[in-house]
Formats: C-alpha cells, structure tokens, sequence
C-alpha cells in the first residue's frame, strides 16, 4: 500500500498510473483537479475565453493521447501547463502577426528595469475590495503586459512554476525568465499602485 | 553599498528568499537606508502576495461540461493501449 498523501495534497501520480492502464474515471478526476488552473492560464495567454476554452480542451485531449508518452520525469501538472502554453501560444500567433507575440531571446536586449512609482502602499491594499473587483483589477493588470513578461509572470507567480521549471516550459534560457519576471514583476506594481496606494500620500485625493 | 541599481538587479531573489545569503544581507542594508528602495521592495512584495493569494475561479459549467463530452467522446474512440 503506498502511503497515504498528506492531507489537502493531491497525489496526482497515483491518479497518472491509473489513467495510464486505462482508468478514464481517474483522468477526469486529474482534469477536475487542474481545469480551473489550465483555464486561468489560457485566458491570461490568449485574452480571449473562446480561445481559452479551445485551449482547454485541446490541452487535455492532447494529455488523454499522448499519455502513454509521459514519463513522470516531471510531474504531470507541469506536463499540462507545458501543452497548454505551447496551444495558447500558437492561438495568439494566429491571430496576431506583429512581434510582440514574439517570445524569443532577442526581446530582452537593450531594457533595462525601471522604477518610476514611488508610493507607500496601505497593508493588506487588497481588502480595499471585493473578489470581484479585486480580479477584475489584477486581471487588466496582467493583459496589460506584453505576451513575453507576462506568460512569464503567470508561469513563475500565478502558477507557481520554479525558474527552471517556467525556462522548460517556454524553451527560454534561466536569465531571460529571471530578466523578464523581473521586468513584469516591477510593471505590475506600477500599474497597481493607483489603487492599492496609501489614501493619505496622495496629492491629488481632495482634487 | 549597493546603489540602487544594484539593488534592483537583485530584488527577484531577495523577494523569492533564494540567491547568495551575503548579497541578500547587503539588500536588507540597502532597503534599511534607501527609503525609495525600501517602497519598490514592500509594494513589489505586496504585488506577489496579492497574486498568489488568489484562487482561480470556478470555470463556467457549460464550459466545463463541454471538455467532459469532448473527453469522453475521445476516450471512447481511443482507449489507452494497456
């Protein structure tokens, strides 16, 4: 008997072997664990919830095909993401010509960080608002990043992929995801310091 | 010291508590006396949290009745070779 997984965590491998001898009740319950994940991802990447929901689909039916082709070498979850990105990205290209879709090494060169925001923030800024419009804020937040940063961003700080794991998945070297997540990272609280910023700094509040 | 150039090109690892522990030393020193530095550093921080505190959304139900039919139609057509 293998042990029992902690309590609250998923143990996907044991779903992943059974799936594998043909268990389809044990695939659907790895695609109930990550939908909403895989969704999320594909709506970032692609902005678009057409797109996201083909994208969904077509990752997992990918997964369910080439199943017997994953070894475990990675854990199945990083498996998915890696299928879903690569159908995300190629949704994007399609439908957008120009460079910024680009994801290569070529667009790191000649940026360096910047820093042009300098406002305290409030703690815990984000209990200023609902869920609903707390989402609808960090959601624009992220489309408004270029493809390259914020496929990065949503990899290594949505998702929770390692560097390593976030180079894997786009086939980008370890410093170009370091440069990039830095470069979103540092976009990010830019565009939410207008509203996560402390009420009293701001000069024009009684405007 | 480290300017404050140096003191961005070392944020992501400070912030993700990895990288060389003197330099992560030498970051704190700097954040500790660069006011500016100190507010990229917190509100950068408070960005990550804010992100990863959030949960994704349950996906539409036609949606996901949608990829259930398209999978069962697949593994109908395709069952794994065992």
């Amino acid at each position: 008997m293998p042990p029992p997984a902690q309590s609250g965590v998923f143990d996907e491998s044991a779903f992943v072997t059974r799936a594998k001898l043909g268990d389809t009740a044990a695939f659907a319950e790895l695609v109930s664990q990550y939908e909403r994940k895989i969704f999320r991802l594909a709506k970032h990447i692609t902005q678009n919830d057409e797109d996201a929901e083909d994208v969904l689909q077509e990752s997992f039916l990918k997964a369910y095909e080439h199943l017997g082709d994953f070894q475990g070498n990675s854990k199945f979850y990083t498996w998915i993401v890696r299928i879903a990105v690569n159908e995300a990205l190629m949704k994007l290209r399609k439908r957008k010509t120009d460079r910024t879709v680009s994801l290569d090494e070529s667009i790191d060169l000649g940026e360096e960080p910047v820093v042009r925001e300098i406002a305290v923030w409030e703690d815990n800024p984000e209990q200023r608002y609902s869920q609903t419009e707390l989402r609808e804020i960090l959601d624009n937040a992220i489309d408004s990043l270029r493809p390259a940063f914020r496929t990065v961003f949503v990899l290594r700080d949505v998702e929770d992929l390692s560097t390593e794991e976030t180079a894997a998945v786009l086939n980008l070297s370890i410093p170009a995801v370091k440069s990039r997540l830095l470069r979103a990272r540092l976009q990010l609280r830019e565009k939410l310091t207008r509203f996560f910023r402390r009420k009293g700094d701001d000069v024009f509040a009684y405007l | 010291m480290l300017t404050c150039k140096d003191f961005l090109n070392e944020l992501n690892e400070y912030l993700d508590e990895t990288g060389d522990p003197e330099i992560r030393r030498r970051v704190q020193e700097h954040i500790e006396e660069c006011p500016n530095c100190w507010v990229v550093f917190d509100t950068t921080k408070k960005t990550l949290h804010i992100f990863k505190g959030l949960e994704p959304q349950e996906i539409p139900r036609d949606v996901h009745e949608r990829l259930m039919a398209a999978l069962q139609r697949k593994c109908a057509a395709h069952p794994q070779r065992v």
